[in-house]
């Protein structure tokens, strides 16, 4: 190499380190009262988790019954992911803010977790204000904060937290509750049935057109607490919901394991859309500490020409292991898969999508956007599978990839299985690089590199943003910005 | 005097390409600088814009009573350096418009002067349009996405309405161009021509000289200018090439 060019290259490697290499911004911790049970995971933790919860024993049974399957299978290791080994014996299972009373007012809620919420800039009351949304925060494992329910009562809605639905609604938990995800699917649904904390659950009832968007903020906040989310979503016939999820999580130097299970139902003519947002605390420059975010997410287009769209925007976490999925089960039901994955640092992701087709004229449509920055590695994996008797079933696939630098790493493993000679499936991709003439061409109009950056990677990431509800895709465009602070070149 | 290059030298991969350039430019005129291939008129035009591929090893400019080499580039071209690529890049997914807003709110910024609302952008946008006859659509497309060489030429022009330039250097604006073409873009840059800015306008060929009228011609040879004079020079290049010019140094 060139003396001249090497110098570029350390000029734009400095540039892409102050802008990769800014601390994240919401790395702070609230100073509230925990409840904490003892480390480790045993029998008698899962059943003191059940206990504390009030729970019927037909789900301290089911728990106990995941525990046990857990105990007979081990994590898997076929993800391109480098994953420290976990000691699940050296992890909190249950954490409760001790102020687990819930409020009729706002003004009663601890000043110092509406502090909390102000730093991330999603006030409650301006939330609830500005865009009609019934917010559920969830801190930690209990429910704080549930708004709006009165007006989607009216409706015969039903959005509360799990551990509510589960006193209320036993009925359509007992029905519905690991019937999507079973806790035999894989290692992480196992543990998370045995020790789910809390979630949200929401049932819209047949013909309802759900009138605001529902949404949920997760922050993880106990020192060294994993933190076990179960979400549970039924859309009922002709019914319509969109379910915005959202996260920002504390700075904290030990890995935080999040494994979550997020399961969606969508009956005949019924339009089940869920975003997330996403942004766990991905480590430090050095890579040190960060949420481990391990989820299973996966929808049942149960009945016919029903409906369901993933939008997902993740920039967070030390390592990203999920695949937002759709079964469709009913004739002419649709699945959507709409992602921007974004790494930096020494952040790893292994992210994807799963469409099954097994009704006919079923159709699926996959967009991934991958960008790699700093030292990350970014891995999209997907699987299309068209059974036999899904005749006429179609895909569509579109995974990009955008790398930042030179010392990232972009994959993508697409998976394709078709016992139906008429499906048709198309698969594109294309991986493309922030060129030095871009930029070049940028800074000559004025444009200082960083913001040049933003430009190409909001443009870049357009066609998934604008599938999100415009105020969560405000947020999401300053979210990928800020992820790209220091790190640009 | 807006620009004043004095015994400018540069090296790229090690290798002297300037070797020593002097030019004089006062606001209100229109300089071409002509040459054969390889005489260092594009790197001549990177190193006013700040290309940092270039490294400058000897010499001075002098912009608006500013060091020019002690500024980055983006901090030249808001200070008004306008540089005209001669293959203007494309960037996937990133609109025009939002590309020229930022753009141009960045040159008001130094100006010390608001940004423009998007209604008096998109107005100002419609506006300069006109100058090169670009059709509305493009300027809704990518920036330079799927653009045809004419296209991609006028947006240039645009882009330089747009920002109001002190110093514009076209750098080969002409090449590839059709006769219709070459006639919009220059009718564009003479509409564009004030009391108070000054263009550089870098060519292969005369016939560019026709729609453009220079003050005065450069010829550049081998890292130097070797011939200075009026438009006539450029039409003698014309008829009897460089040879004449050439054998005279040697």
């Amino acid at each position: 190499m060139e003396p001249h060019e090497e110098e570029i290259r350390s000029e734009s490697e400095r540039v892409i380190d102050e802008v990769t290499s800014q601390d994240y911004k919401y790395g702070f911790v609230t100073d509230i009262d925990t409840e904490v049970i003892p480390k480790g995971l045993n029998e008698e933790v899962v059943r003191l988790i059940s206990r504390k919860k009030g729970e019927p024993s037909w789900l301290t049974e089911q728990r106990l019954e995941a525990y046990r399957h857990w105990l007979t299978i081990e994590m898997p290791t076929w993800a391109n992911l480098d994953i420290p080994e976990i000691d699940y014996q050296d992890i909190i299972y249950y954490a409760a803010p001790r102020t687990t009373p819930k409020y009729e007012s706002i003004d009663e809620v601890d000043p110092e977790l509406l502090r909390t919420f102000d730093k991330l800039g999603i006030p409650l009351e301006e939330q609830m204000a500005l865009a009609g949304v019934a917010v559920d925060a969830v801190m930690d494992s209990v429910s704080v904060k549930t708004t709006y329910k009165e007006t989607l009562a009216e409706l015969g809605i039903i959005f509360c937290s799990m551990s509510e639905a589960v006193q209320d609604h036993p009925e359509l938990i007992r029905k519905y509750l690991g019937s999507v995800v079973p806790y035999t699917d894989n290692f992480f649904a196992a543990l998370n049935a045995a020790v789910f904390s809390d979630g949200s659950f929401c049932y819209i009832p047949k013909g309802v057109r759900c009138p605001m968007e529902l949404s949920t903020y997760f922050r993880i906040n106990a020192a060294g607490t994993g933190q076990f989310e179960r979400t549970l979503i039924v859309a009922e016939e002709g019914s319509y919901v969109s379910y915005l999820e959202g996260c920002t999580a504390p700075r904290r130097d030990e890995n935080q394991l999040h494994a979550a299970v997020v399961e969606i139902v969508v009956l005949k003519n019924a339009e089940v859309k869920y975003s997330t947002v996403q942004n766990w605390y991905p480590g430090d420059k050095e890579g040190r500490g960060g949420i481990y975010n391990f989820v299973t997410k996966r929808g049942l287009c149960r009945g016919e020409n029903s409906r369901l769209s993933w939008t997902q925007v993740e920039t967070g976490s030390a390592i990203t292991w999920k695949y937002p999925s759709c079964v469709l089960a009913g004739d002419n039901s649709v699945g959507e898969f709409y992602s921007v994955a974004l790494t930096n640092n020494y952040q790893q992701a292994d992210t994807g999508t799963k469409m099954i087709h097994l009704g006919r004229n079923t159709r699926s449509r996959i967009v991934s956007k991958g960008i790699s920055a700093g030292r990350s590695q970014n891995s999209y994996r997907g699987l299309v599978k068209v059974a036999r008797k899904a005749a006429g079933a179609r895909n569509f696939s579109q995974c990009d990839s955008l790398l930042i630098g030179d010392r990232c790493g972009a994959h993508t493993f697409p998976y394709v299985e078709s016992d139906n000679s008429s499906a048709v499936i198309e698969h594109e991709a294309t991986t493309s690089k922030i060129s030095e003439d871009q930029l070049l061409y940028c800074n000559q109009r004025g444009i200082s590199t960083e913001d040049a950056v933003g430009l190409i990677v909001n443009g870049y990431a357009k066609e998934v943003l604008n599938k999100l509800p415009m105020e969560f895709a405000v947020e999401a465009q300053k979210l990928l910005s800020i992820s790209l602070e220091g790190s640009v070149g | 005097m807006l620009l004043e290059v004095k015994d400018l030298q540069c090296m790229i991969d090690g290798k002297p390409i300037l070797k020593g350039i002097d030019l004089q430019v006062r606001e209100g005129e229109v300089h071409a600088i002509m040459g054969p291939n390889g005489s260092g008129k594009s790197t001549f035009a990177s190193v006013l814009a700040g290309n940092p591929r270039y490294e400058v090893t000897g010499g001075s400019v002098c912009y608006d009573g500013k060091d020019l080499l002690e500024m980055d580039i983006e901090e030249r071209a808001r200070a008004g350096v306008f540089l005209g690529f001669q293959y203007p890049v494309e960037i996937p997914g990133v609109s025009m418009a939002n590309f020229m807003r930022m753009a141009v709110n960045e040159r008001r910024a130094y100006l010390g002067e608001e940004p423009l609302s998007a209604g008096e952008f998109l107005r100002l946008m419609r506006e300069k349009g006109k100058v090169v006859e670009l059709d509305s659509k493009l300027t809704g497309r990518s920036v330079n996405e799927g653009f045809s060489g004419g296209e991609k030429k006028k947006n240039e022009i645009f882009q330089m309405a747009m920002l109001e330039p002190r110093l514009a250097v076209l750098d080969e604006t002409d090449s590839g161009l059709d006769i219709d073409a070459l006639r919009i873009v220059a009718a564009g840059v003479n509409q564009l021509r004030r009391p108070d800015n000054a263009t550089i306008v870098i060519t292969h060929y005369q016939r560019l000289l026709d729609y453009i009228v220079p003050d005065f011609v450069h010829v550049l040879y081998q890292g130097r200018i070797i011939r200075s004079g009026d438009k006539t020079l450029a039409m003698k290049l014309e008829e009897q090439g460089y040879d004449w010019l050439i054998n005279g140094e040697r």
